[in-house]
């Protein structure tokens, strides 16, 4: 959730993640500042502590078990890697849901950022409406996260809803394409893309830094609009396309609430919307089998950080930083 | 703020601005059509009785039914008016603990000088990607042994990391946003005999008033759109929020449900829009630059 702003990237050279680029903490260390940096610090550690880091611990330990909330911890039962092995042997559902999970990522994610970026380029021009456009761009990425919003989605693309009205006027017979299983995914899609508004405002931030001398320059060397794009805008933007898509794919693997609305926190129809987390929601709190959802869990969590490594690996290939760092 | 008030490049366009701007204007008209369609499509429904929602599928009602709003209302046997007391209790306790313990972190990132203080800021930037899914589980167990869970007051396991900065994001926005207070205004202080706290009270706590908008308002929106943790963690009617009540809803599967539901749902996101009128340029350029300037 938190991640669907974000800080930003397309202000280069500043970017360096050190609290203090300029004093970094091996000087002395002023008197009585180091006990009032903790001071300060303290309601972090503290929330680090209990909130992040003990409830990790606890977890890896419950995906070793056979916990349940109903059991008493002293009857609670290691298990070893039975719940692991379940996971990837013997359980077509968290397959299955990883499958919904990926398919969803992987169509959703680059056609919200096209619509982005398709937008954002529409708006990379001084005139005037620019910023109400830009607003009523940005209202549904404000709004869709919401379960009003996944209700209205449902229905709208149910037998009644205003999507087969629409199709009616073209002369096309609708179906309530949510209770269809080949269907009900694509239309959460829509919903995903239909956000893309917070994305198209980190590339118009990304634009209006791109030197309007290089597109001078292009134009000089006979570079129509389209070489422009591909030679010019692309690499410039390279920094914030990357940004943006980590942050979606990260954000798309998460998606919970318009899944759990659709199906009534079920996954259906047939387990076509089952996303990961709304399968672990189940088997947590529904089937209160939370020893093996904590397992899932931290599969989640280790897929999560694999893939972050795999796009901060492969960014240097195509990832251009005009001022010359190399990340 | 300096990049977002430079006027965009114009490039290599503006001699043909004019004859560009037709075909421009009417492809952003009609992205602002499908853009919106839904959220009309919304208010209109809400409005409609129940046999127009089956053969009306048209944008506006042909008579008004304002009923399906007090139907709505009084649709469960706990009223609306509740869920929306519940929800804004959370969402506005969530903007104090956000605010108050990330600026305090933030302070000490970005300007104290402590051991390990490179440690924890790695750390703290490694929790920014943490997804809240993975710690749900553990989370709840947690807090349902320290009976917090459905307890005397049932909104602690909700609030409780917020007042512990476990939101990254936004102390790592306020670090950003301090980094950009000139540090002679520290020194000025220091000079005049002001310590950490000193500092804090009188030079970064009044020039940090954006970042704290920024987080406030964020906080709010996201806080009243929140689902998932309030669906874990509340589990009785009467405690239920704004989103967690929308969902009793679905279960009623009856026809004459969806009008008093579309109507809930309008009201419920009155607060957001409302949020988005008042303060469309801070969130919109609120995330590339006034609470992120280097």
């Amino acid at each position: 959730m938190a991640l669907t702003t974000a800080p930003d990237p397309t202000r280069r050279g500043t970017g360096s993640v050190r609290p203090d680029a300029t004093r970094r903490g091996t000087g002395r260390i002023r008197h009585g500042e180091g006990l009032a940096g903790y001071v300060f610090l303290s309601p972090w550690l503290i929330g680090l502590m209990g909130i992040t880091a003990i409830p990790m611990l606890l977890s890896l330990y419950l995906s070793f078990t056979n916990y349940d909330i109903l059991t008493p911890w002293s009857e609670v039962e290691w298990v070893g890697l039975a719940n692991y092995e379940r996971m990837f042997t013997n359980d077509p559902s968290w397959w299955h849901s990883v499958g919904v999970t990926l398919r969803f990522a992987l169509i959703a994610v680059p056609l919200k950022l096209a619509a982005a970026l398709g937008v954002a380029l529409l708006l990379n021009r001084a005139w005037r409406g620019v910023g109400l456009f830009r607003g009523l761009f940005y209202l549904p990425s404000l709004l869709g996260g919401s379960v009003a919003l996944a209700i209205v989605w449902v229905n709208m693309f149910n037998r009644e809803g205003a999507f087969n009205s629409f199709l009616s006027l073209v002369g096309i017979q609708g179906k309530p394409w949510v209770n269809d299983p080949d269907w009900a995914l694509e239309t959460l899609m829509v919903l995903a893309i239909w956000q893309f508004g917070a994305p198209m405002v980190i590339f118009l931030a990304g634009l209006k830094q791109v030197p309007t001398e290089l597109y001078e320059a292009a134009a000089v060397d006979g570079a129509g609009r389209f070489r422009q794009f591909v030679n010019v805008t692309l690499p410039m933007l390279s920094p914030v396309i990357f940004f943006n898509l980590v942050l979606e794919t990260i954000n798309g693997f998460q998606g919970f609430t318009a899944a759990f609305v659709l199906s009534n926190g079920t996954g259906g129809p047939v387990d076509s919307t089952l996303m990961y987390t709304l399968n672990l929601y189940i088997t947590g709190f529904t089937d209160l089998e939370m020893g093996y959802a904590s397992a899932m869990a931290w599969v989640f969590l280790i897929a999560i950080a694999l893939i972050t490594v795999v796009f901060f690996s492969t960014g240097r290939f195509w990832v251009h930083y005009s001022d010359g760092e190399e990340h | 703020m300096a990049t977002s008030t430079m006027p965009p490049p114009v490039a290599a366009g503006r001699r043909r601005a004019h004859s560009r701007s037709w075909p421009r204007l009417i492809v952003l008209l009609a992205i602002v059509a499908v853009v919106l369609y839904p959220l009309i499509w919304m208010i209109g429904t809400s409005f409609k009785s129940p046999q127009e929602i089956v053969n009306n599928i048209g944008l506006l009602p042909r008579t008004f039914t304002p009923g399906n709003y007090t139907d709505g209302w009084g649709n469960f046997d706990v009223s609306f008016a509740r869920f929306f007391a519940n929800s804004a209790m959370v969402s506005l306790l969530t903007v104090v603990g956000n605010g108050v313990s990330c600026l305090l972190a933030a302070y000490a990132f970005a300007r104290l000088r402590f051991r390990l203080r490179g440690l924890w800021f790695a750390v703290m930037i490694g929790t920014l990607l943490l997804p809240g899914h993975v710690l749900i589980v553990p989370q709840y167990i947690l807090f349902r042994t320290l009976g917090l869970v459905g307890g005397e007051w049932p909104y602690l396991p909700l609030l409780i990391p917020q007042f512990l900065a476990t939101e990254a994001f936004f102390v790592f926005l306020m670090v950003q946003f301090m980094r950009g207070i000139p540090r002679e205004l520290d020194e000025a202080a220091r000079i005049d005999g002001a310590n950490a706290f000193g500092i804090f009270r009188h030079v970064i706590l009044p020039l940090s008033r954006p970042a704290l908008v920024t987080t406030a308002i964020f906080s709010f929106i996201w806080t009243w759109n929140d689902f998932f943790r309030q669906l874990v963690f509340l589990s009785n009617l009467s405690d239920y929020t704004v989103p967690v009540a929308l969902t009793l809803f679905i279960d009623s599967t009856s026809q004459s449900a969806v009008g008093p539901m579309f109507a809930m749902a309008v009201l419920s996101l009155l607060p957001v829009f409302v949020f988005f009128v008042a303060f469309q340029r801070m969130l919109v350029e609120g995330i590339n630059t006034s609470g992120l300037k280097g």
